[in-house]
């Protein structure tokens, strides 16, 4: 039983992380049909923004940790909404090339954390409770998953309200339904996709310095070998719905750990699921019609 | 010209330049092409005999065996670029996943001869068999998608190959890889000495490649592909299938590239599990940009030019001039793939019609610029 | 068939002696490399309704889309003066066009209430959102309803609430009473009535009761090419002038008495 119950609580915050990185990507999708794929590098920037933070003022003090979040959040949106501005806007509308040059960025990107911070993964440090472990019902737990689902959790309400309550998140909902339609009401959707970029690479920096307590280290491929894993939920949950791309996270994350635990084949079926999943509902769980 | 009817679908035959200029109507009479490809395989196969050095981009003069070895590599991947260019270019469908066929190429032949007592060109026919079957069950179930679907599911697909890969050790070498076993392969194809005989192996293999390609491009099988390219809906209205023919290029394509990948086996004494990543995929994915989609010679350049820059960018990487600059300067400088990356970004803000595409503008104008993105689109 | 351009529309009496709202002039464009809008040219007075007639498929949506710039467009197109076929659609809109289009295309995710506030400009409330609430009372209970529940006719309302809950100079309607049934069609028509009487309507229509109703002015469209411009009434009244320009089964015309469709016009 208290196996169980690490490997579900395990799961949702390996879950959480996956929604963190998966959240930007379906709204960035939905909205503007860009498949990004430096997304990962704009979780990896996070990842050593938090880290060099923490390297100047001593990680294993709260108010340092804290600092790094809202760091790594920060660095994470100002990167994307570069990206955006800078290569994203010039291709408009011209969806496989702007999928093709955030390929770009991303090998480059990539070689140049490699460059700066070496290929070694670097250790980080917490706060001592981060590293410590909480016992649930006989299970023992390791604090971080605690704040990964926390944080995830929040964010999820931060979008939702924002969507919600915002001129923009207005603009974006409708966005992503009808495009075009929103141009013919005298907007320019423009606006609305920097800040989208800006929401998904801040949730991505964010999640990468998480990451970088829930692995242990920070290196160069952190956001590229979770960029997969973000991919595939974001399919699964349907591109374009953030709910969709919530439960797929859990979903996936909840029955990787399990079929890691007894049979050692997470990873597969994770894929196996992305297929299933795409072959009998092509658009998802609860994405919009994707037009194939 | 202005059409007040429907117009014809648009012309399938390449036209290499536009028409009108001097300069246009010799590049696009139909024997040149022939004729400089002819030109261009024999230079490529005596090179080996002679002592060309071209400083800067070869390691040393063209009959030594690591020049050999750049410039073999540069023809397997040419020859892999093409099989990619009928499946993205040609026939529109974006796969994340080709790395997997390569991939079945290197381990299938490597496994075949380290398992059993065949010789080299039984096992070798055997790969591109298993391969075949491969495709053909991935390939009908991916196919039931299209678009972004269908370039998720080959994602997956080739991930799961990859993890196959990696898990399991016992077979395929694990992390580690997998090395060549040299029992049952020819004597003229082992050994640093006779890395010559192994380029002209590569080379024959890029000139196989490319008349596949060009023959199927060629064929009514080819034509109806294009056409579901441009406009499915229209094929369908023919009373053609389209799922028949993109089943068929993709299994033509991934052959091509399981044949690509037992050479490179032969070439590299032995295989990584890198060959099987979503990252050489993409790799993939930029050399046919690169070069400029939809053009096969465009396929070849690209390769070539993006195996030589990575060997070079390596080579100037760890060089003394490099590690005496500032650090801001240096670490650029010292990552190729940095410094590729960029140069994708570059190409495709503003070359997208990539090197093949650039060269027709010089016949053609800006309408080229036009079209080239539009064909890029195309593969939606 | 070549343009019987029958007579420059002649303003309606009553009219300003201000020039035409809108000048089409050899206005072309292109589908997926298809022409579907052929040198198309005509104009719209600064008052009334003119009507864009033209069987099925002939190219009138795709005309109101090429002035909007929602399709790939070629050729001249003047609003208010000023040349708009460069700029981008959502500059064209800012400048004072209201958009109906064909299909209704309300966001289905959105209430009633965020699809009008999603209209109005500069996200104040729209000048004339009183005449909206005034003009379709059933839209006001139904604020916080989803849009995507509502109606085909209800949807249309909202349709041409967001179009006319601001300060319009020109209203472009696309098919208001597609699929819609009689009651309904009325309740459109006496909507699109009223909106009339202070903005001029470019209207899309096959339902020729309706064009009877509201129109001034009609220009027909045949194969992406003009054919005909002229009084709406005189139009109307020559029954074989109607039939050959629009098919057999023209003033047979009930509109088409389906009850409202499904829910959902957007894409």
């Amino acid at each position: 039983m208290s196996t169980v119950i690490l490997l579900l609580i395990t799961g949702l915050g390996l879950g959480a992380l996956y929604f963190l990185v998966a959240s930007g990507l379906s709204l960035i999708y939905g909205l503007m049909g860009v498949l990004n794929f430096a997304h990962g590098s704009f979780l990896t920037l996070g990842a050593f923004a938090g880290f060099e933070l923490t390297r100047r003022l001593g990680g294993d003090r709260w108010e340092v940790f804290l600092a790094s979040l809202v760091l790594g959040a920060a660095v994470g949106a100002a990167f994307a909404a570069l990206t955006e501005l800078l290569l994203i806007r010039r291709l408009y509308e011209r969806h496989i090339e702007q999928a093709l040059v955030t390929v770009g960025l991303s090998l480059a990107t990539v070689a140049l954390f490699e460059g700066i911070w070496g290929t070694d993964p670097i250790y980080v440090t917490a706060p001592d409770w981060l590293g410590g472990t909480t016992s649930i019902l006989g299970a023992t737990i390791p604090n971080n998953r605690f704040v990964l689902i926390i944080a995830a959790v929040l964010v999820l309400v931060g979008i939702v309200a924002f969507l919600r309550f915002t001129r923009f998140g207005l603009i974006i909902r409708a966005g992503v339904e009808n495009r075009s339609m929103v141009t013919a009401l005298g907007i320019d959707v423009r606006k609305a996709f920097t800040v989208v970029f800006a929401i998904g690479g801040a949730a991505a920096g964010l999640g990468g310095v998480l990451a970088s307590h829930y692995f242990g280290y920070v290196s160069a491929h952190l956001g590229g070998s979770l960029l997969i894993f973000a991919f595939i939920v974001t399919v699964i949950g349907g591109l374009g719905s953030l709910a969709g791309a919530a439960i797929a996270s859990v979903a996936v994350a909840v029955l990787q750990q399990f079929a890691n635990y007894y049979w050692g084949v997470g990873d597969l079926v994770v894929v196996l699921m992305l297929a299933g999943v795409l072959l009998l509902r092509p658009s998802g769980i609860l994405g919009k019609k994707v037009h194939a | 010209m202005s059409a007040t009817t429907p117009t014809a679908p648009a012309p399938v035959t390449p036209d290499p330049a536009g028409r009108g200029s001097a300069v246009g109507r010799v590049l696009g009479s139909r024997w040149l092409p022939l004729a400089v490809g002819g030109a261009l395989v024999v230079l490529a196969a005596v090179l080996p005999l002679l002592a060309i050095e071209i400083p800067g981009i070869l390691p040393g003069p063209t009959y030594m065996p690591g020049t050999l070895q750049l410039l073999s590599l540069c023809l397997i991947f040419a020859a892999l670029a093409l099989s990619y260019h009928l499946l993205f270019g040609t026939a529109g469908m974006l796969s994340f996943g080709h790395a997997l066929y390569f991939a079945v190429g290197a381990y299938g032949l490597g496994i075949i001869l380290q398992r059993t007592d065949m010789t080299l060109v039984p096992a070798i026919a055997l790969t591109v068999l298993v391969g075949i079957v491969v495709a053909l069950g991935l390939g009908a179930v991916s196919l039931r998608v299209a678009g972004i679907s269908f370039a998720m599911v080959t994602l997956a697909f080739a991930q799961a190959g990859n993890v196959l890969v990696r898990r399991n050790a016992w077979l395929t070498g694990g992390e580690e890889g997998l090395r060549l076993n040299t029992t049952n392969v020819p004597e003229f194809l082992v050994g640093v000495l006779n890395t010559r005989n192994v380029y002209w192996l590569a080379l024959a293999l890029l000139v196989i490649v490319f008349l596949v390609v060009a023959w199927f491009e060629r064929s009514r099988a080819g034509h109806v592909a294009v056409a579901t390219r441009e406009n499915e809906l229209r094929v369908r209205v023919l009373g053609l299938r389209p799922f028949s023919a993109r089943l068929v290029v993709f299994v033509i394509a991934s052959a091509l590239a399981v044949l690509t990948g037992t050479v490179y086996f032969i070439l590299q004494s032995g295989v990584t599990p890198r060959a099987s990543s979503a990252d050489f995929t993409l790799t993939l994915l930029v050399m046919v940009v690169l070069g400029g989609v939809g053009s096969r010679w465009g396929a070849i350049v690209g390769a070539v030019v993006y195996t030589l820059l990575d060997q070079r960018l390596s080579a100037l990487a760890s060089s003394d001039a490099v590690a005496s600059l500032p650090d801001v300067l240096r670490i650029p400088l010292s990552e190729p793939l940095f410094i590729l990356g960029t140069l994708f970004i570059l190409v495709v803000l503003f070359l997208p019609g990539g090197i093949a595409g650039t060269v027709r503008r010089v016949g053609s104008g800006r309408r080229a610029t036009r079209a080239a993105r539009d064909r890029l689109e195309e593969a939606e | 068939m070549s343009a019987t351009s029958a007579t420059d529309a002649r303003t309606p009496s009553g009219s300003s002696a201000a020039g035409p709202i809108l000048t089409v002039s050899s206005l072309s464009a292109k589908i997926k490399g298809q022409q579907v809008v052929e040198e198309v040219s005509f104009e719209v007075p600064a008052t009334g309704v003119t009507a864009l007639l033209g069987r099925n498929g002939v190219g009138k949506t795709s005309t109101i889309k090429a002035i909007l710039g929602l399709i790939d467009r070629r050729g001249r197109v003047e609003f208010a003066g000023e040349r708009i076929d460069g700029l981008p659609t959502f500059r064209i809109v800012q400048r004072g066009v209201g958009y109906v289009p064909e299909d209704r295309e309300v966001f289905a995710g959105l209430t009633v209430a965020e699809n009008l506030r999603l209209a109005e400009r500069g996200g104040r409330p729209g000048a004339r959102r009183a005449l909206v609430d005034e003009l379709f009372p059933d839209l006001v209970q139904r604020a916080q309803q989803s849009a995507g529940s509502l109606s085909g006719g209800q949807q249309q309302m909202v349709s041409l609430g967001r179009a006319l809950v601001n300060e319009n100079r020109l209203l472009l309607v696309d098919e208001p009473t597609k699929g819609l049934a009689p009651l309904i069609v009325q309740d459109v028509a006496d909507a699109l009535e009223r909106a009339a009487q202070t903005v001029p309507i470019l209207l899309v229509e096959q339902n020729l009761q309706v064009v009877r109703q509201l129109a001034d002015t009609v220009v027909v469209i045949e194969a992406g090419r003009v054919v005909h411009r002229g009084l709406a009434a005189e139009f109307l009244d020559d029954e074989a002038l109607v039939t050959r320009l629009l098919g057999v089964h023209a003033e047979a015309d009930a509109p088409d008495a389906h009850p409202d469709d499904q829910n959902g016009g957007t894409r």
